[in-house]
């Protein structure tokens, strides 16, 4: 498995984690519009849990400009510590 | 340690791996109050408060009857955004017996809520408000070096609180707690920053004053919730959050959630009267280092100048403290009464005295039945008592059999054990009476001895719950240092009490005559190790004489014996062995065992009263059903393992 597949799996889980629906596949494109109950408060909820899960910390500056699942995977991606192969 | 401990809610068991499935299936229990609080019991993170705090909600929309939870509805008001600490009090609530109810006010809307009498918070008549707010709800103005100006800052902080006070207690006889404010970790003049009037740590600590004061004047209605102590004991840089509160007006950092709510919870339960008042204590490397049984009153480890020793006599200082503050003391231990009492009458530098202890149970028996004999003589319900046990079998074997006991996991460490226990906050009071104080005295009856009643526990069925592997081996050169060891020093559960160096040990490890066993167990709590060891003799042609046969005291009641004597008889039959022949040679500590081979089916021999006796049994033994899975290795008769 390549990390952004792992990223994208874990980020998966917390989804569903946080608006309890098992059935929920995440692609890039998807933003608060396409699942229901993806409010404010649930946004804070997911950047929440992206720390708490992956450890890391999102600057305030970048959390600010999220639009959608890929800016979240990218974001992810950059604070992660780099894997060497 | 302690950041993780504290943070991770450490002295609770984890969730167990079905939790979700477990909190779905609330709505269909028969009895949700009780599983609802089973399963608060464990070291829940915040998602996993949160779902919780769903099925309450649903549980609630269906009028369940949540008891033995006690209701309690409170207000919950704070500067800050409440979306994720709300629920997470809920749910920590049932942990402390509660079915709370839980409204909270809106992001900046703590005034209109308590002042105006048609609020959301006032139609629903709580019973407590909470009063949570942070240093930035407060008009605190800065103002360094002018004492003036500083002292108008706080009286304005202070004049707030109050307005809401008088606001929620206008219509209603609602108790109002107050939380004190975390000091923020930024300083302006550094190590000044404490003296110089006008500086925010200054004020805050001014402010915190006045908050003790403000309550400890309306004592009848008011109490203190010690926020500051809690930013203070995770560190305030930790605290703190300023991304978080950025981003959402969290007022601290989102890991410290399940922490705060489960001390908010344990204050409510207070208010509500549901405090823990009686701790039963273990003995064995719990209250001193060692096994007394096996290591003597000289060898056990307490008092000063040594490391471990001086860990023990701290959780003493910290029983003996709960003591004078009302906290009644018991003890349940494994241990003979006479050899266990002697530490408390005669070892020097044990702080704990028989007349400390209310209740002394020291025998073989099942703690949840002791746990029980201990409340009833005490009169009071097992939801008052906390257990205190470095043994994580009989921890668990006493949270599945008495759900209401409090049982805090241990670190490894017992220089932790003090921190651990104060963590749980089992004891946590709203206010201490002179009474309170004396009450633990009131209850000494001077370590009485009491009857224990039958049928607490059903011991096979939660033996099946360990998954137990046993693993039988003849003594090898791997084993032999260990095996040794125990044949040294062994005590209690050892028939013979014969001591075979390490060279005699090698020496039987030879002997073509000779048949012997090292056995290891494990379960799902851990690997015990090496836990038994039997040494047979081919003494005449149809017999063998069981020459030693020991095991560690902390797998007693586990069904060990009976497999080992199994074990024994299906190599004995093998070798062509019509009768095993038992002794039992009394020496001041193995009274334990006395009637061992008496309880394994065997018939006495010889010997009677006092002395050595020697039992018998035939061959092939009566085959009962095995409590766990047996492993065979290293056996020259090539035995494979059979399963059960």
């Amino acid at each position: 498995m390549t990390s952004t597949d792992a990223v994208t799996s874990v980020l998966t889980q917390i989804f569903r984690d946080a608006f309890d629906d098992d059935s929920i596949v995440l692609h890039r494109d998807m933003a608060a519009k396409d699942i229901e109950g993806w409010d404010s408060m649930a946004h804070v909820r997911l950047i929440l849990a992206i720390e708490r899960h992956f450890g890391v910390r999102l600057p305030s500056t970048k959390v600010a400009g999220l639009k959608n699942v890929g800016d979240m995977l990218d974001l992810i991606s950059s604070c992660l510590p780099r894997q060497h192969s | 340690m302690g950041d993780a401990f504290l943070t991770g809610l450490g002295w609770l068991p984890r969730a167990p791996a079905d939790f979700k499935a477990r909190c779905q299936a609330l709505a269909q229990s028969s009895a949700p109050g009780a599983e609802l609080r089973a399963l608060a019991t464990h070291s829940l993170d915040a998602l996993q408060l949160e779902r919780l705090a769903r099925s309450i909600r649903a549980l609630r929309a269906n009028d369940a009857d949540l008891r033995p939870l006690a209701n309690l509805k409170i207000g919950l008001l704070g500067n800050g955004t409440l979306d994720f600490i709300a629920p997470a009090v809920v749910s920590s609530a049932a942990r402390h017996g509660l079915a709370l109810e839980c409204l909270r006010s809106e992001y900046d809307q703590v005034l209109q809520e308590a002042l105006d009498p048609q609020s959301a918070l006032h139609r629903a008549a709580p019973q407590a408000v909470v009063v949570a707010l942070d240093y930035r709800a407060l008009p605190l103005q800065v103002a360094v070096g002018d004492p003036g100006a500083a002292q108008a800052a706080v009286q304005a902080g202070l004049a707030q609180l109050e307005v809401l006070r008088d606001g929620l207690r206008r219509h209603s006889a609602v108790t109002v707690i107050f939380a004190t404010l975390a000091t923020p970790p930024e300083s302006l003049v550094g190590s000044l920053d404490r003296l110089l009037a006008g500086t925010l740590r200054s004020i805050v600590l001014e402010v915190n004053r006045g908050i003790s004061d403000l309550v400890a004047a309306h004592a009848d209605h008011c109490l203190l919730f010690d926020v500051a102590a809690l930013a203070e004991m995770v560190g305030t840089a930790e605290w703190f959050a300023p991304a978080q509160w950025n981003m959402a007006k969290l007022p601290f950092d989102d890991r410290f959630v399940p922490l705060f709510a489960d001390h908010l919870a344990r204050l409510l339960a207070a208010l509500r009267g549901k405090s823990r008042r009686v701790l039963v204590l273990d003995l064995d490397n719990t209250l001193w280092g060692g096994v007394i049984g096996d290591d003597g009153l000289e060898g056990i480890r307490i008092g000063q100048g040594d490391a471990i020793g001086e860990a023990f006599l701290n959780i003493q200082r910290m029983a003996l403290a709960l003591r004078d503050r009302g906290i009644v003391l018991a003890v349940s231990s494994k241990n003979e009464d006479a050899v266990a009492r002697r530490a408390f009458r005669e070892h020097p530098e044990m702080l704990l005295r028989e007349s400390h202890i209310a209740v002394f149970q020291a025998n073989w028996q099942d703690k949840p039945s002791n746990i029980s004999a201990v409340a009833s003589a005490l009169n009071l319900g097992l939801d008052t008592c906390v257990f205190l046990d470095d043994n994580p079998v009989e921890r668990d074997l006493v949270r599945r059999t008495l759900p209401e006991v409090a049982v805090p996991e241990l670190p490894e460490d017992p220089s932790l054990y003090p921190m651990a226990l104060s963590a749980a906050g089992y004891f946590e009071a709203v206010a201490l009476s002179a009474e309170d104080r004396q009450r633990a005295a009131f209850y000494e009856g001077n370590a009485r001895r009491v009857a224990l009643q039958a049928g607490v526990t059903d011991p096979d069925s939660y033996l099946r719950t360990l998954q137990m592997e046993i693993t039988f081996q003849p003594f090898d050169a791997v084993g032999r240092t260990r095996i040794a060891q125990l044949i040294g020093k062994s005590n209690q559960f050892n028939l013979t009490t014969r001591r075979y160096t390490e060279a005699q040990v090698a020496e039987i490890e030879r002997d073509p005559q000779a048949f012997t066993l090292q056995v290891r167990l494990t379960d799902t709590i851990g690997d015990n190790g090496m836990i038994s060891v039997v040494i047979c003799r081919h003494t005449a042609p149809d017999t063998w004489t069981i020459d030693t046969w020991l095991m560690s005291c902390r797998v007693l009641g586990r069904g060990v014996e009976q497999m080992v004597l199994r074990e024994i008889g299906w190599h004995a039959e093998r070798a062509g062995i019509r009768r095993l022949v038992g002794e039992y040679r009394p020496t001041e500590r193995n009274m334990m065992v006395r009637e061992h081979y008496e309880k394994l089916g065997f018939i006495q021999l010889s010997g009677s009263g006092e002395g050595p006796t020697e039992w018998e049994i035939r061959l092939p033994l009566a085959t009962a059903a095995a409590p766990m899975s047996v492993k065979r290795l290293g056996f020259v008769d090539g035995a494979a393992a059979d399963s059960r």
